[in-house]
């Protein structure tokens, strides 16, 4: 009798009818459900315009404008012996090769019979970017046979001129600019029509060095990949092996006593010490004390992998906890040692976990600025580093340190390319991470 | 046998760290931002067109560059220090007391100081004077010291606009800041009269309190690059900034510039001195690493070389302007004559 009073609503009403109560309760979970739904939709919200901010700015890095004009790259200027040394070529400076560039171009001009009135010689040669001579005389230093020849090779555009192909520039800011007249833009459009110019897909920008402020139009992110590169190898070469085994000394060995407990406290602590923290001890230790060479991947290598380490042992350590203590115990029951039972059946079901969490601390430190700001790998660097090892102590930038370096650049073209980094360290950001996703969903397994 | 690939990996790994660390091949420089669009254009005609490797260049502002040249002599610390004002007394205290006791100054031009506000907006045509009174923390009125409260350029001179004043100032850390405060500011100071007054009023305290700085957000200070101060002036259309020449003449679609004292900047102004507010750049040389790093006495002479730094050069043309006694700075870096 009693079971059944229990199963009995004490309050009078029918089952047809809703209460109030009842009424403000599914009120309730309306009203969360709608703050829930908000939430998702501000962090879309916000996702999407920092998304088209990037993209609307950003996508036009990806291409270049660039001219097609025969250049003929002549003896009597560029080489005044006729020997065909390569040391006696060296002499010529890029601004001769500018000067042949130049006469080249107003040629190509006046043939094709491209008129704009008031256009003087030398607004003609400044449709070219001042990369172009130095393009030239790499070639025909490489190949000195090519004095003499008509070479045709695309060549890259002024910025401002670029500027206006993809329409940073217009009409109206360029009779203001001091850096670039109404006549170039002219010249441009008639150069589109007779096919000498055109917008090209930009590879220079994912293989080419920096440039400086007067060459906007050639800068790339070439350096500051490679140096990226190297950084992650430094990182996940030195994080991964060191932190894997302080986790499993620490989850499975080490008796459990106030001291594991203090550098249990203190390896939490630490991930959460600001970066640049991390960037004034490795200018402590790694420069001024062991005498590491700077801007070098090395020692950003080495201070992002302190940054890192804290990170791989927490997720190392939440990984080896989730498996089942059953498995060690049946380890050791078959007559395992510790260590068998560890190295053969834990970390293997561990592995995936591990995997994750060193990729995403990769990424962490893939993304980091300020820690290399203070060991000089902010900076200007247009020689490619050599391969490793001896490539590690070379100079070189990395990613994110070439858009907060653009960021502060004069020229407005700088901006598009900033916002082009930007793209590029997504793309990286977003296929490790969906690396990280694939290996858990691919391997993960759940007790 | 894996244990020993790993083990000896990393053997040779450090091997290769020992022997990395006494061989540096290309010149490293720091030092101030704005120093540095001239330094980058250098380094990169520089290793275009010569065998060294092009020098790796970092910025930070002058002070933070000449500190990271003191640190001492040796190949983990920079050659050269860019620097938008001379080095201090205190500075070479500190770098002798570190090592560094010969060091080669170098003037390498002459850096504009413009005062730009958006294009769309009034024209300005300014003297010192109206940027003291306008920008001053405090000034006298009838004897007594009181806070600033004007908010109207007009307020402060009846021939400028009735515009808001809001200006966006280089931070402290910046070498542009002590320029502004010695030409624009004290000049303005002492232009005024006020200077006068103060010395009346409070003795010894009369000079800082000229270049004391309104705090209420009429001064605002950027510790960032113009490209800052730039997007300060295109949210808010009233606002005034600091700015290089250079960086004013790769913005001229954005900006419009004020003249001063009634002469517009321009790199001739600068160069004959009518234009008030300039001043000379220079790069420092560490003089222990001169034979020792390649290139660097290659980078300093290529930098100061009339192809270059002279008239009609790529810095020239790029804003900077040339120093008349071009010849004379070349015969010091040739030299190697050290600062005394």
């Amino acid at each position: 009798m009693s079971d059944r009073l229990r199963f009995e609503d004490p309050r009078p009403g029918s089952l047809l009818e809703r209460s109030d109560r009842t009424a403000r309760r599914s009120a309730a979970e309306a009203r969360f459900r709608a703050y829930g739904l908000g939430a998702v939709l501000i962090g879309i919200l916000a996702l999407a315009m920092l998304l088209t901010s990037v993209l609307s700015s950003g996508l036009g890095a990806f291409r270049q404008a660039y001219l097609h004009v025969p250049i003929y790259l002549s003896e009597a200027a560029l080489d005044k012996s006729g020997t065909r040394d390569v040391e006696d070529l060296k002499k010529v400076t890029t601004i001769g090769y500018g000067k042949v560039i130049a006469a080249a171009l107003n040629n190509a001009v006046a043939r094709a019979g491209i008129v704009v009135d008031g256009l003087t010689d030398k607004e003609i040669a400044d449709l070219i970017s001042r990369e172009a001579p130095a393009q030239f005389r790499n070639m025909v230093l490489a190949d000195p046979d090519l004095l003499g020849q008509t070479v045709e090779v695309p060549i890259l555009a002024n910025g401002r001129i670029d500027g206006y192909l993809k329409g940073r520039v217009t009409m109206e800011t360029a009779a203001l600019d001091s850096n670039v007249s109404p006549r170039q833009l002219q010249l441009a459009d008639a150069m589109i029509q007779r096919g000498l110019m055109s917008l090209d897909f930009n590879r220079a920008f994912l293989i080419a060095p920096d440039a400086s402020d007067q060459r906007p139009e050639a800068a790339g992110l070439g350096v500051a990949i490679l140096g990226s590169a190297y950084m992650m190898l430094i990182v996940l070469v030195l994080a991964l092996p060191i932190g894997v085994a302080a986790s499993i000394y620490l989850e499975e060995f080490a008796p459990k006593n106030r001291l594991t407990d203090l550098i249990e406290v203190n390896i939490a602590n630490l991930a959460a010490v600001p970066s640049i923290v991390f960037g004034i001890l490795g200018l402590a230790i790694f420069i001024n004390f062991a005498g590491l060479p700077q801007s070098a991947p090395m020692v950003g290598g080495l201070v992002l992998t302190l940054m890192t380490l804290p990170t791989i042992i927490i997720a190392t350590r939440a990984s080896l906890k989730a498996v089942p203590p059953s498995i060690r115990e049946a380890a050791l029951g078959v007559g395992a040692s510790r260590m068998q039972a560890v190295f053969h059946h834990v970390l293997p079901l561990a592995a995936p976990g591990i995997l994750t969490g060193a990729i995403l601390g990769l990424a962490q430190a893939l993304g980091e600025t300020a820690p290399l700001l203070l060991i000089g790998m902010v900076a200007f660097v247009r020689e490619f580093p050599d391969a490793p090892p001896e490539g590690l102590f070379d100079p070189a930038s990395a990613l994110p340190v070439q858009i907060y370096n653009w960021t502060q650049r004069a020229d407005p073209a700088f901006v598009e390319r900033a916002s082009g980094a930007i793209l590029v360290l997504l793309a990286f950001l977003l296929v490790m991470n969906a690396a990280a996703i694939l290996l858990r969903r691919r391997f993960e397994r759940r007790w | 046998m894996s244990r020993m690939i790993l083990t000896t990996s990393a053997l040779a790994l450090f091997a290769v760290s020992a022997t990395a660390a006494t061989a540096r091949d290309q010149v490293q420089v720091a030092g101030s931002s704005t120093v540095l669009p001239y330094a980058t254009i250098v380094a990169e005609l520089f290793g275009e067109n010569t065998d060294f490797p092009t020098p790796v260049i970092e910025s930070g502002g002058s002070s933070a560059g000449l500190k990271r040249f003191c640190d001492g002599v040796g190949e983990n610390t920079v050659d050269i220090a860019n620097a938008s004002r001379r080095i201090k007394d205190s500075e070479i205290a500190v770098c002798q007391a570190n090592g560094v006791n010969d060091i080669i100054e170098v003037q390498i031009g002459y850096d504009g100081i413009v005062f730009a506000s958006d294009i769309e907006g009034a024209g300005f045509a300014f003297t010192p004077t109206d940027w003291y009174k306008a920008l001053a923390a405090e000034v006298v009125v009838d004897g007594k010291l009181v806070p600033n409260d004007v908010t109207l350029w007009n307020e402060v001179n009846p021939d400028l606009p009735a515009q808001e004043i809001a200006t966006f100032v280089p931070g402290t850390k910046h070498g542009t800041r002590e320029v502004f405060d010695e030409k624009v500011i004290e000049q303005g100071c002492k232009d005024s009269g006020a200077l006068a007054e103060l010395e009346a009023l409070a003795g010894e305290e009369a000079g800082k309190l000229c270049t004391s700085l309104r705090t209420d957000g009429r001064a605002v200070e950027i510790d960032g690059d113009y490209t800052e101060t730039l997007a300060r002036i295109a949210s808010n259309k009233d606002g005034i900034g600091v700015f290089g020449l250079s960086f004013y003449e790769n913005n001229t679609a954005k900006l419009q510039v004020a003249t001063m004292s009634g002469i517009a900047p321009s790199t001739e102004t600068i160069a004959s001195g009518e234009y008030p507010v300039s001043r000379p750049l220079y790069i420092y040389i560490k003089q222990a690493h001169l034979g020792v790093i390649p290139g660097l006495k290659e980078y300093a002479e290529f930098f100061i070389s009339d192809d270059i730094a002279g008239p009609g050069g790529p810095l020239a043309e790029y804003g900077l302007v040339p120093d008349p006694e071009l010849a004379a700075t070349q015969a010091v870096v040739a030299d190697e004559a050290l600062m005394n």
